[in-house]
């Protein structure tokens, strides 16, 4: 094996506001890892594994190494539709996934905003979803998965094999093997749609007590939040609860379950094709124009309703808008999310927001969530709530933004707040030691040398946090 | 002069900053993913235009790796760099060995976390020692340096390049390749398939998004102006040629003259007729 020249590639995060070159090796088999892996030790290269690249930051970016292309590993290999189980190769997207399973009544268990993630990626980043604070992040569904570390060794894990590896190499960004398969519990569900609630919050206070209210009583909770909104409207916004149908509430359940009843639809009002609809919303991402695009949604969002909508709709409200990133521009964005205990979440998002005013460079999306803590070695998850914040990325606020980013990190830290590795790119290695603990980086670092003795997988993350 | 070196020698480890040296520079900011820093290999760094780029491009934040055969000038270079905060490694390496170029290549890429910018300086100029008289060792060591150095180091390069769509190529060649005279034949040759190389090179990269820059200095007050016979005139500093070339760089100009009147002096040389310009002793 050789490492052709012209692999060389830019590779980007999912913004496109972060570039990396790297030679790009497509791995089509599980040899073919294994190969790779020797040929970096041979060449003195590092190796990271990347999926469809939808993270936000640079976990999958390993500038000047190898850049492992698993998503040509995307079979689905088996399915028992009687107890909910699929095993699937790493490269497996949550759309196929979910395509697979959804007529025969079962959803994936927790699913990212948009539906373009491999489940290999789902795993190391040990994604949430709108339901974190029930159904704990994905890897509490993982039955077990298969892994290639570094030595050549294939190894199983589970929650009983192998259990310290499971614990971290899930939510461990690739970084102690290159995980080849999974198996996951599907979550059964009786309909195609699911019933949702939207109701508004005037403000930050109200947002965070309707998270926490109202998650008991639902299966899904998420927030949109005002980002531009200021004053006595700081953190105002609306909610979407959401639950799923039990059996016999859809008298159409067969109908429904179909997958064409489940596409988002591809034109906009039956008309303008969604593939051209990001040039048409750049000229309003700017500061002035996303200010009047939230307003005007928070006015719309003034009337409390419920409604029914499918899975798809609800769940992957990214990929609505298909390249809605495209529209952010040349710069791309960048996507901070913080985690926070419920008991200081309100005064830490307070003090952000009105940073993010005061310094120009207000936030164009919000997004909250309730989470609960899990067991993950290196996990992001607080007994309280995340929010997200999209920010646009221009050559000329960079150095600013980064700055303020990492204001932010200060003001979550001294919050007790915690950070998630597929978001976030300027958090520095004495930020996570600091959220993480050094005796939980120890033992991570003490795993990664069994795993991975000659330091082989490495990223742009790894090396920014952990170097 | 002695072609030395059989092998190259790595210094990438992490020099602390000079406790006695007062710099006024300030320390750039470090970088992070959203502020990253250029990357730039720069072959032949250790003299004259070469080190002149590089002390410029590291007081713009650039982080470089720096190739020259000298071991000895470019550790004193990366001291300098190194102790106003800035960010350089350095690779002892003969240009000649052809072989040793992949796996260095893949190195330096590694070393530095990719690659932006590569800047081709190293050359040499051994006049034949009059205009009577050829020497073939002393041409065929010009272009053994200036042109198939150049390849060896600039076709990997732009294999790459053209696979990211990315990057930029500087290639220092000269106004002596501009016409062929009675002085110096070899290198005249040298600069001339220089040009023409990097003139190739544009062509079928800037349409992936690949810059390539040629920059001809006419006479630079460096080590290589003391081969040069007869007057020089209109020679700068190395240091005014590099912002000159910098500044380009960053319009991602095509081809630029070094000082730039020299632009209108090849003008005026390139449109002599032959039948005069042979009777010519210049």
């Amino acid at each position: 094996m050789s490492l052709p020249l012209n692999t060389f590639t830019q590779l980007e995060n999912f913004g496109h506001s972060l570039k990396s070159t790297s030679y790009r090796v497509q791995i089509q088999r599980t040899e073919d890892i294994y190969d790779t892996f020797r040929l970096a030790k041979k060449l003195g290269l590092t190796v990271t594994a990347r999926g469809t690249g939808i993270s936000y930051n640079d976990v999958s970016l390993n500038s000047g190494g190898i850049v492992l292309d698993m998503s040509g590993m995307n079979r689905i290999l088996e399915w028992d539709t009687a107890s909910g189980v699929v095993r699937c190769e790493a490269g497996v997207t949550l759309r196929q996934l979910w395509h697979h399973v959804e007529p025969e009544g079962w959803w994936p268990p927790v699913v990212s905003g948009t539906m373009r993630t491999t489940l290999g990626g789902c795993l190391s980043a040990n994604i949430h979803g709108k339901n974190n604070f029930q159904a704990g992040p994905i890897g509490e569904h993982v039955v077990e998965f298969t892994v290639m570390l570094p030595t050549g060794a294939l190894i199983k894990c589970s929650p009983k094999k192998n259990a310290d590896l499971f614990y971290a190499m899930i939510g461990g960004f690739g970084m102690l093997g290159v995980i080849t398969s999974i198996k996951l519990k599907m979550k059964r569900i009786y309909s195609g749609l699911i019933t949702v609630d939207a109701w508004h919050v005037p403000n930050l206070s109200r947002q965070l007590s309707g998270l926490l209210e109202h998650a008991p009583d639902h299966d899904y909770i998420v927030g949109w939040l005002d980002t531009t909104a200021s004053g006595k409207s700081l953190g105002r916004g609306q909610l979407h609860a959401a639950n799923n149908l039990n059996e016999g509430e859809d008298p159409n359940a067969g109908e429904t379950l179909k997958l064409s009843h489940q596409h988002l639809p591809a034109r906009l009002f039956g008309v303008m094709p969604k593939r051209l609809l990001h040039y048409f919303m750049n000229p309003f991402l700017n500061n002035l124009g996303v200010k009047t695009i939230n307003t005007a949604k928070y006015i719309s969002s003034l009337r409390d309703h419920s409604f029914r909508q499918s899975h798809a709709e609800y769940h992957f409200l990214l990929d609505y808008v298909p390249d809605w990133e495209r529209s952010f521009g040349r710069g791309g964005l960048i996507q901070y999310q913080s985690f926070l205990p419920k008991e200081t979440a309100e005064s830490a998002w307070r003090e952000i927001l009105q940073l993010s005013h005061k310094r120009g460079l207000p936030s164009y999306l919000g997004v909250t969530k309730r989470h609960r803590p899990d067991k993950f070695l290196l996990s992001h998850a607080v007994d309280g709530f995340s929010l997200a914040m999209d920010f646009k990325v221009t050559d000329r606020n960079r150095a600013k933004m980064s700055g303020m980013l990492q204001e932010f990190d200060r003001i979550v830290l001294s919050a007790g707040g915690r950070f998630y590795f597929a978001k976030n790119s300027e958090t520095s290695a004495e930020t996570t030691e600091a959220f993480l603990g050094m005796a939980t980086i120890a033992k991570f670092k003490k795993l990664k040398k069994r795993c991975d003795p000659n330091g082989l997988l490495e990223s742009d993350l790894y090396r920014r946090i952990f170097k | 002069m002695r072609v030395t070196g059989a092998k190259w020698i790595c210094y990438n480890e992490r020099i602390p900053p000079m406790e006695t040296n007062v710099s006024d520079s300030p320390k750039p900011a470090s970088a992070t993913p959203l502020n990253p820093r250029q990357r730039a290999l720069i072959i032949g760094a250790s003299d004259g235009l070469g080190a002149a780029l590089a002390r410029k491009l590291a007081r713009d934040g650039y982080s470089l790796a720096l190739l020259a055969r000298s071991e000895e000038k470019l550790k004193s270079l990366r001291s300098e760099i190194s102790a106003n905060g800035q960010v350089a490694s350095t690779y002892v390496h003969d240009i000649t060995e052809y072989k040793k170029t992949p796996d260095l290549l893949r190195k330096i890429v590694a070393d530095l976390g990719g690659l932006d910018v590569v800047v081709f300086v190293a050359g040499v100029n051994y006049p034949p020692g009059g205009i009577d008289k050829y020497n073939f060792e002393n041409d065929r060591k010009m272009i053994e340096v200036n042109l198939i150095g150049a390849m060896a180091w600039l076709t990997p390069i732009a294999e790459m390049f053209h696979a990211a769509k990315a990057g930029q190529i500087v290639g220092i060649a000269s106004v002596a390749g501009d016409r062929g005279r009675v002085g110096n034949p070899g290198y005249n040759t040298s600069k001339a398939g220089l040009a023409t190389y990097l003139e190739a090179l544009r062509n079928r990269l800037t349409r992936h998004g690949v810059n390539v820059l040629t920059v001809k200095p006419g006479f630079l007050k460096t080590e290589m102006l003391k081969a040069a016979q007869g007057a020089t005139p209109f020679a700068i500093d190395p240091e005014k040629a590099a912002d000159d070339i910098v500044s380009a760089m960053k319009k991602r100009k095509q081809v630029i003259y070094t000082a730039s009147i020299w632009r209108w002096i090849m003008l005026a040389i390139q449109l002599v007729p032959s039948v005069i310009f042979r009777r010519l002793s210049f």
